[in-house]
Parts: C-alpha cells; sequence; structure tokens
C-alpha cells in the first residue's frame, strides 16, 4: 500500500502541493492583513509543518511575526531541545510563555488533575501572553479531520474580546475571500492547515526533510503502565503508584503534549516511511493518547470556547 | 451493471500510492432531517475511516443523543457542536476527508434549517458538486428549491439528487420516479450539467457504497461510484491569466516581488502582463519560489512575480494577460446572498472584498428579489436576512472582475457591515454597468447630480458657527469622523488649513474677515460641486457672511450649527489662551471682547454647551437625517 521510496521535492503529488498552496495563501493573507500577528509554535508535526509552510511563503523574506510557545512547564525534554534547535537554525524569533500564576499556585497535572492543568497552564497562560504582547491574530496548526468540533470551525475563526468562540454563530465563509475586519480586543485565529490529514502531515513531512521531534520515533523508553496507556517517565515528577514500575520498552508518540498526559504506543517505527506505513495500519485516532481529550463530553469544543487552541 | 459488481470498496486514504486522482469537493444539502449528516457519517463508517475509538465514542453518543433508537446514529459522527447533538440538527457545516481506491473527497455537510442558510452556502461556495437529499416521504420542499438555487448560483454544475429514506417507502420505484419528475421540472431552470438521481437508505446503506438488494428496478450507479467517476473539469487553468496580488514581497531593495496565488490561467517568465486598474504594462522576469524559480505557474499556484518595469503594484491589483484582460468598472450588476439580521438597504455603505481588494461598496439600486420557490422575480425594497436579490453596486474606485459564470475566482465578493464587520453579503458578479474609464472621457457629462448618486449622499455645506473656544472644531471633528465611517465624501475647511494658505494676505479687520469667508464659501462651493459634504468651523460672526456662503449653494445643502456656548465658558476654557490675551488688549478685534457675534436668528442646529461634543455629534448627524443629505 505505501511506496517506501523517499520522495523528492520534484514529486511532491498535486494533492500535497494544492494544500501547501492553500496554506502559503492563508498565511500570506495574514501578514497581509494584521497588524501583529503570531504563530503558536506547539513543537509537535503539525507545528513543523506550519513553520515550514511560513519559511516558503515568505520567501526571500523571513516569516514576519515571531513564534510562540505556551511552556506548561511538562513538556517532554526532547521537545524544549528541539523547539530551541529549529528557533536557532531558522533564526526566528521565539517567545516563550509560563502562566506565573499558575507557577505560584503549583498547578501541576498530577495532583491538579489534567483539567484545571489545561486550564490554567495552557487555556489562560496562551490568552495571557496574547494579551501581553497585543497579538491581533494568531496561527494555529489545528486540523479540521483532528476532532469533529475542529471539524466545524472556520480557516478565519473570529473571537469576541475576551479570546471567546461562539461556534453557534460563526462568520460565514465563502471562497478564499476571508474576512479580516476585527474591532478593537477582537482577534482572530487562523488555522492553515485545516484542510490537511494526519496522512498528509507525515506524507509533506517526508517529502520535504522537515525536522520532527525525535520522541515520534520508536525507541526504548521509562514507561509506566497506567489504567492501559502507556506513560513515559520523562523526569522524577512523576510518582509512582503502588504496584507500579519503571520499564524499558520500544514505543512512540503519535501526538505531543504534557508527558504526564501523552500516552505512548509500542512501535518499532523508526522512519518516517515507518510511522505511515504503521498509521495507514493504525485502527485507533492519532489524539487516542491524548488524555485530556476524554476528560467530558465535547470538552474539545468547551476548551476551544474558553480560548484553547 | 449487475449488483454486487462494486460490493467492495478499497479503502486507502489520499496520496497513498496509485495513481494520482483528482480531489473532489461535494457537499450534502437539501431540507432539514433529510438524512445529510447521516448519509456522510455512512460514507466515512462504511469506508472504514471511523477507527476504534472514535467508534465506541459514537456508541455511547448514539445511547445519550441518539435518534435512531437502538442503532448507530451516524448523524452524530458529523454534528460536532454540543448544541447540535442536543438539538438532533446540524447548524453548521462540517468538513470531512476521505477517500477511496480511486479518488479523494472533502464534503461538506452542510444545514438544513432556513436559519443557517449562510452556513450552507460557506459549505457550498468552494464545491464542484452538490449532493442534494430529499426524503422520500416528504418530497421536494422549500429548502430542497432554496438550496438548489443557491447551488447553481454558486456555479456548481453537477447535481446528485439523492432520494433518501426509500427504506421509509418500501423502496418503491414509483415513489423515486414521481419525486426525480417533480425535481427535474423545477430545476430545468437552473442550467446545471448533470443531474444524477439516486434512490437510497443513507440509514441503512442502501446503494450509499453497497449496492441495495433492495430495488432491482434501479440499475444506475451507487453514490460512491458517481462520485468516483464524476468529471468536474473546471478548467481554471485554461482561462485567461488572472492574479490577485496578496502582498508585495520586499526584503532588501533589490528584489521587488509579488506575492499571491495564481486565480486562473497560467504564466511564464516572459509573459506580457497588465496592472488591470491602471492599464500599464510590464513582463514578467521571475516566478519565485522557495524551491527555486518556476517555468509556468497555474491557477492554484501560490508564488511570488517579479516584472521587468518599476510598475506601480500594491495588494489588490490584478496583474492580467495583457491580450485578455478583465472588466475595469465602479458599477455593475450582481446576485447577492443577504446573509446578517439587519436588512440590505439600498445606499448604505459596505465594505467589499473582492480579490485580495478592500473597497467601500454600496448597492444603489435592487432590482428585485428572487422567489426560491417559483425563480420568480419579486419587487423589494431591502434584502432580508437568507434572501437573494439581484443589484447595482457601486464601489467607490473601480475593481477588476471577471463574470462569476465566466470565473468563479475573480468574480465573487463579500460584503462587510462597517461597524460590526461581520460577513453580511456574499455577491457574484454578473457583469459591468459601464466602463469607469469612459468617465474621465466623457468628462463633461459627469455632473453634481451624477456626483451624488454615485456618492450615495448629498452634497453640503455644515457651516459650524460660534465664539472662539465654543467647541465647533471638536464638534465638526466627530462629525466628520462619523460620516466618514459610514462612507460619505467629506471635507473640513478650518482656520487651520485656510488662514495659512488661500487665506494668508488676510488679518483680523472687518473687511478681512468678510473676505475670509467669502473665498471659504467659494471653495466650500466646489467642494459641493464635487459631491462632498464640506465641515467648515469658523467663527463667521456676522450674520450677512453666513448668508452669503448660504446663498452660494442650492437649498437644502446649506446647513447652519450654532455652537450655542456662552461667552463665561468659553472665557473660562480658554484652551489658546487667546481671551487672556485679548483681555489684557495684546490681541485686537477679539470677537466678543472688543469685536461683535451676531448670534444666528433661524439656525437649522443649536447647540447647548451641556450636550457635550459627543452627543452634539449625534444632533447634527440626525439633522442631516432629517434634511436627506444622508439616508443611513
Ligand atoms: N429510516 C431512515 N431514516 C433515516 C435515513 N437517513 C436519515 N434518517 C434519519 O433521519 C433523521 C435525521 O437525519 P440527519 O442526518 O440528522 O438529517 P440532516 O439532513 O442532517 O438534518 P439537518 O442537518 O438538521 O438539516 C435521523 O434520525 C436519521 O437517523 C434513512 O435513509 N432511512
Ligand atoms: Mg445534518
Amino acid at each position: 500500500m505505501t511506496t517506501t521510496t523517499t520522495l523528492s521535492r520534484m514529486q511532491l503529488s498535486q494533492h500535497l502541493k494544492r494544500l501547501e498552496s492553500e496554506s502559503i495563501g492563508i498565511l500570506r493573507e495574514v501578514v497581509a492583513e494584521f497588524r501583529n500577528p503570531v504563530m503558536l509554535y506547539s513543537i509537535g508535526k503539525d507545528s513543523g509543518v506550519m513553520l515550514h509552510l511560513a519559511l516558503k511563503a515568505f520567501y526571500p523574506s523571513k516569516p514576519p511575526f515571531p513564534l510562540l510557545h505556551v511552556d506548561t512547564t511538562w513538556k517532554f525534554r526532547d521537545m524544549i531541545r528541539h523547539r530551541d534547535e529549529i528557533a536557532a537554525r531558522y533564526g526566528v524569533k521565539l517567545l516563550v510563555h509560563t502562566n506565573p500564576e499558575g507557577v505560584a499556585r503549583g498547578i501541576n497535572p498530577i495532583t491538579s488533575g489534567s483539567q484545571l492543568h489545561t486550564q490554567v497552564m495552557k487555556t489562560e497562560a496562551l490568552k495571557q501572553a496574547l494579551d501581553q504582547w497585543g497579538f491581533d491574530a494568531a496561527f494555529g496548526g489545528a486540523r479540521r479531520d483532528e476532532e469533529k468540533s475542529r471539524a466545524k470551525e472556520r480557516i478565519f475563526s473570529f473571537r469576541s474580546a475576551g479570546h471567546v468562540w461562539d461556534p453557534r454563530n460563526q462568520r460565514p465563509e465563502l471562497w478564499s475571500l476571508y474576512n479580516t475586519k476585527i474591532s478593537q480586543g477582537e482577534t482572530i485565529r487562523v488555522f492553515p492547515l485545516s484542510n490537511w490529514t494526519e496522512l498528509d502531515i507525515w506524507q509533506y513531512t517526508r517529502a520535504e526533510n522537515i525536522p520532527v521531534v525525535p520522541l515520534y520515533f520508536a525507541a526504548p523508553r521509562p514507561v509506566v503502565e497506567r489504567d492501559g496507556q502507556l506513560i513515559m517517565r520523562d523526569d522524577e515528577r512523576l510518582p509512582l503508584r503502588a504496584g507500579e514500575s519503571v520499564q524499558m520498552r520500544m514505543v512512540r508518540f503519535r501526538s505531543l503534549g504534557c508527558y504526564p498526559l501523552s500516552a505512548a504506543i509500542e512501535s518499532t517505527a523508526a522512519t518516517l516511511d515507518d510511522i505511515i506505513a504503521e498509521m495507514l495500519a493504525m485502527r485507533t485516532s492519532e489524539r487516542s493518547g491524548r488524555l485530556i481529550d476524554s476528560d467530558e463530553a465535547a470538552s474539545m469544543e468547551k476548551k476551544k470556547r474558553d480560548g484553547y487552541f | 451493471m449487475t449488483s454486487g459488481a462494486h460490493t467492495e470498496v478499497t479503502v486507502s486514504p489520499a496520496g497513498a500510492g496509485g495513481p494520482e486522482k483528482a480531489l473532489l469537493r461535494f457537499l450534502t444539502c437539501g431540507s432539514v432531517d433529510d438524512g445529510k449528516s447521516t448519509l456522510i457519517g455512512r460514507l466515512l463508517y462504511d469506508t472504514q475511516l471511523i477507527l476504534e475509538d472514535q467508534l465506541t465514542v459514537l456508541e455511547r453518543d448514539s445511547r445519550r443523543h441518539g435518534t435512531t433508537g437502538a442503532e448507530l446514529d451516524l448523524a452524530l459522527l458529523v454534528d460536532g457542536l454540543q448544541a447540535e447533538r442536543e438539538q438532533g440538527i446540524t447548524i453548521d457545516v462540517a468538513y470531512r476527508y476521505f477517500s477511496t481506491a480511486r479518488r479523494a473527497f472533502i464534503v461538506a455537510d452542510t444545514p438544513g434549517h432556513e436559519q443557517y442558510t449562510r452556513n450552507m452556502a460557506t459549505g457550498a461556495s468552494n464545491c464542484q458538486a452538490a449532493v442534494i437529499l430529499i426524503d422520500a416521504r416528504k418530497g421536494v420542499l422549500t429548502q430542497t428549491r432554496r438550496h438548489s438555487y443557491i447551488c447553481s448560483l454558486l456555479g456548481i454544475k453537477h447535481v446528485v439528487l439523492a432520494v433518501n429514506k426509500i427504506d421509509l417507502v418500501d423502496f418503491s420505484g414509483e415513489r423515486f420516479h414521481h419525486i426525480v419528475a417533480d425535481y427535474l421540472g423545477f430545476a430545468k431552470a437552473l442550467e446545471f450539467s448533470s443531474i444524477t438521481p439516486i434512490p437510497l437508505s443513507a440509514r441503512y446503506g442502501d446503494n450509499v457504497i453497497r449496492r441495495s438488494g433492495h430495488m432491482r428496478w434501479y440499475e444506475g450507479p451507487t453514490l460512491i461510484e458517481h462520485l468516483e467517476s464524476l468529471d468536474v473539469g473546471e478548467g481554471l487553468e485554461e482561462k485567461p491569466f488572472r492574479f490577485p496580488v496578496q502582498w508585495v514581497n520586499r526584503p532588501d531593495l533589490d528584489f521587488r516581488g509579488f506575492s499571491g496565488t495564481v486565480a486562473s490561467g497560467r504564466v511564464r517568465p516572459g509573459d506580457r502582463v497588465v496592472v488591470a486598474g491602471s492599464g500599464r504594462e510590464s513582463t514578467v522576469a521571475r516566478i519565485v519560489t522557495a524551491d527555486g524559480d518556476l517555468s509556468e505557474a497555474c491557477a492554484g499556484d501560490a508564488v511570488t512575480l517579479t516584472l521587468a518595469d518599476e510598475v506601480d503594484v500594491a495588494r489588490g491589483d490584478v496583474l492580467a494577460q495583457s491580450d485578455s484582460r478583465p472588466e475595469v468598472v465602479d458599477q455593475f450588476a450582481a446576485q447577492v446572498l443577504w446573509m446578517i439580521e439587519e436588512p440590505m438597504l439600498p445606499g448604505r455603505s459596505y465594505l467589499m472584498r473582492i480579490g485580495t481588494r478592500f473597497v467601500p461598496a454600496r448597492v444603489t439600486s435592487l432590482k428585485h428579489k428572487t422567489d426560491v420557490n417559483t425563480l420568480e422575480h419579486i419587487a423589494a425594497k431591502t434584502l432580508q436576512l437568507n434572501e437573494i436579490g439581484f443589484c447595482n453596486l457601486g464601489t467607490a474606485s473601480p475593481v477588476a472582475f471577471d463574470a462569476y459564470p465566466e470565473n468563479r475566482e475573480t468574480g465573487a465578493f463579500v460584503l462587510i457591515d462597517r461597524f460590526t464587520h461581520a460577513t453580511a453579503g456574499a455577491g457574484m458578479i454578473s457583469f459591468g454597468l459601464r466602463r469607469a474609464t469612459n468617465i474621465h472621457r466623457q468628462a463633461l457629462l459627469v455632473d453634481k447630480s451624477a456626483r451624488t448618486r454615485l456618492n450615495g449622499h448629498r452634497p453640503a455645506i455644515l457651516w459650524f458657527t460660534g465664539l472662539s473656544g465654543s467647541g465647533k472644531s471638536t464638534i465638526a471633528n466627530i462629525v466628520e469622523r462619523e460620516l466618514h465611517a459610514l462612507g460619505a465624501h467629506t471635507y473640513m475647511l478650518d482656520g487651520d488649513n485656510v488662514r495659512h494658505g488661500l487665506n494668508r494676505d488676510l488679518g483680523f479687520t472687518d473687511v478681512d474677515r468678510v473676505e475670509n469667508i467669502r473665498r471659504v464659501g467659494e471653495v466650500a462651493k466646489l467642494f459641493v460641486d464635487a459631491g462632498a459634504i464640506v465641515l467648515c468651523s469658523f467663527i463667521s460672526p456676522f450674520r450677512a457672511e453666513r448668508r452669503m456662503v448660504r446663498e452660494l449653494v442650492d437649498a437644502g445643502e446649506f446647513v447652519e450649527v450654532f455652537v450655542d456656548t456662552p461667552i463665561e465658558e468659553c472665557k473660562r476654557r480658554d484652551p489658546k489662551g487667546l481671551y487672556a490675551r485679548a483681555l489684557e488688549g495684546k490681541i485686537k478685534n477679539f470677537t466678543g471682547i472688543d469685536s461683535p457675534y451676531e448670534a444666528p436668528e433661524s439656525a437649522e442646529v443649536v447647540l447647548e454647551t451641556r450636550d457635550g461634543p459627543e452627543r452634539a455629534a449625534r444632533h447634527v448627524l440626525d439633522a442631516l437625517r432629517e434634511q436627506h443629505i444622508i439616508t443611513y
């Protein structure tokens, strides 16, 4: 079903070329219309593709906006290393924000619970950062195929003052005639990868040789088995429950977030080709390893209404 | 075609190998509860795109919100918003991605409720084909017709008439043929190139992906067979080259490129192109991309062009093939779908987005609206939410376009409310009303009334009179700001911009004061002739001079605004320290101190101090409305 030859740039399929062009058009539109845009950089595979597209969109200019990483202080160490490497390699400006109140209150994914942690360290932190720097447009790497409430969202997604999304009252979005007009205090979230699927992301990453965090590739890693999920013990902060032990297993991640909230899968996929082959055979969705998604029914929509990406 | 021939569909996501297939973008539409979401859910389910964890969630959701008893409610796979699941309806469009061995698809599941028509139009605007569902029990309904009409307006050429819930009418061929005949009768006016009727059951999967064993009488394709083989060839690449400039790429002084996406046609280095608006020509020098220069770019490609000559090009301009240019006009006729609660009012100014250009525009006249049931034309003064009308529109400056039926990329526009910034209307241009370039050649034919028609408001002099420090300029500034926001053409004349130039030679003696006002009056008259609303703030202490200006223009074109602030208050404010100096005798002939002020006897507007400048400005605007100088 899959070919294992490495695609060179010239072989980028029509399908991927069309997606690439659409995304580039969206990126340029924001830069042409907004005063102070920012790109949310979450270090994962989607962010990698989005940044790569930005480097292409403005060539020979550099992307005229900074990257913003909202650091919950619970990201995998490999992710932080990758982030700093990428910023240095491409010479893009990287802003990092952590919610100081959350830190002061000692919020963490283990004792505070995933829901409160996400609310304070991700959603609130993001809103703080957007307000602090006065960004009027923010790029996010979300895709419509990820989740059913995301399948409903516009490419230019309007946020009223306070970063609120009103899914019942979205602006119509016809053709590619995006409405970029907002009033003081209002903002727009922009999703250049809206029409990409997970497979598109991996095939494009392979075709374009985009660097990704090593955690996507299988390697022996220290994990504990908890509630049927494999959680990597990235540092000493993850306490072991009674009867639990750390084992070295060949694992990798399909989706990366805070390490105690991202479940690994057992795998031997060590190359992009392996990942793609494995994905085509897989019978679970990429977000099944995201523990925060199953917090409550319709939880992604709720988080998004509160200002989550 | 025998049944069972195509029961197996092998699934392979887009681009997973095999020959490249053209993506098909289609939507499902039709009336409330006809089964649109269920059909998409069925397509996803039967192409095995629903993964185990999603299936677990679906089973749980079906128990909680399902409309199908003990069975899976496939609509819940697409109705992703909480409100949708609770109410069992679709509110906004969902985009889903799936593919078969033969083709990749993007499908937009749109809502059937009339209230959410704009979301249906959102979904339809980028589609090449439409699956219009009909509940076999109910037949063709108003929403079926409305959606069909919108699909046709949006330029969708290929329609599948999915007669759904056929299981509920005993798989009756008679019923099917009856509905199809009924629909074809209505749809013949809509100019679709193909209408393919298919009897199916979204809920049980008959004729969706699996050929039904219940309808031996039906020999046509299943839905998926038809969609896989549908040839929609739009041929945008074969149309004339159009390139709306999105962003000027200027990394340093040596490089000036124009970034954008080719809307139609193709372009190569060496091609002659024209900046549609200005008519300036040049030659394409390079097609720049991050992956190296290209020898050709075609419709859909995002590239950066450089030109051989230094021509003036900015965002919003359209580069076009020199020997096949778009029309450039400031008045045209278009179909408009209205999408906000507040009705569309002819005369009101909206912001139009066409291509990469934003330009103020107004509907100059509403020719008629269309009854979606009968397609009859009905006379109308306004367009309400979800209504469709045929309008003449005028733009503040000429725009380049092709008629929408010729080119979907360059013939579409949206209208944006200037206050709320809501996306208020979607338009498809039918034809230009006159060439903007002709206006210049026929200059003599353009008179005040022609300009007034174009501007959408009447010209006037707003004459603010009152003591020094009374607040004339402050209020006039607010009025001008508001008028500007309403899209009116304005200009401000006051001591600051007149005394330093035109009237530099005049002092403050009575004779000079009279001459000052006379000159200002003459200039204001020219602005009125140009169609503008000109705001003049001058102390203008003498009744006679004010009357003189009044008489320079037509009746109703002079609005005297008396800013009636008592002298005590003005002295107290004394913003420029002038009263203090006048009282010390350092300024001679100062109005109110050693020179008289004759208060107006019949000013159109009298403003009192306690109003405050914002309220005072509102009074002025109200007066302008009363006098029909502005109508919005
Ligand atoms: N018996 C039968 N029921 C069906 C069929 N298709 C849909 N239904 C049922 O009809 C009801 C409405 O289906 P939906 O898919 O939500 O309808 P819709 O057209 O998407 O509705 P809106 O989006 O709200 O306009 C549900 O209870 C479905 O299970 C069918 O082929 N046969
Ligand atoms: Mg529905």
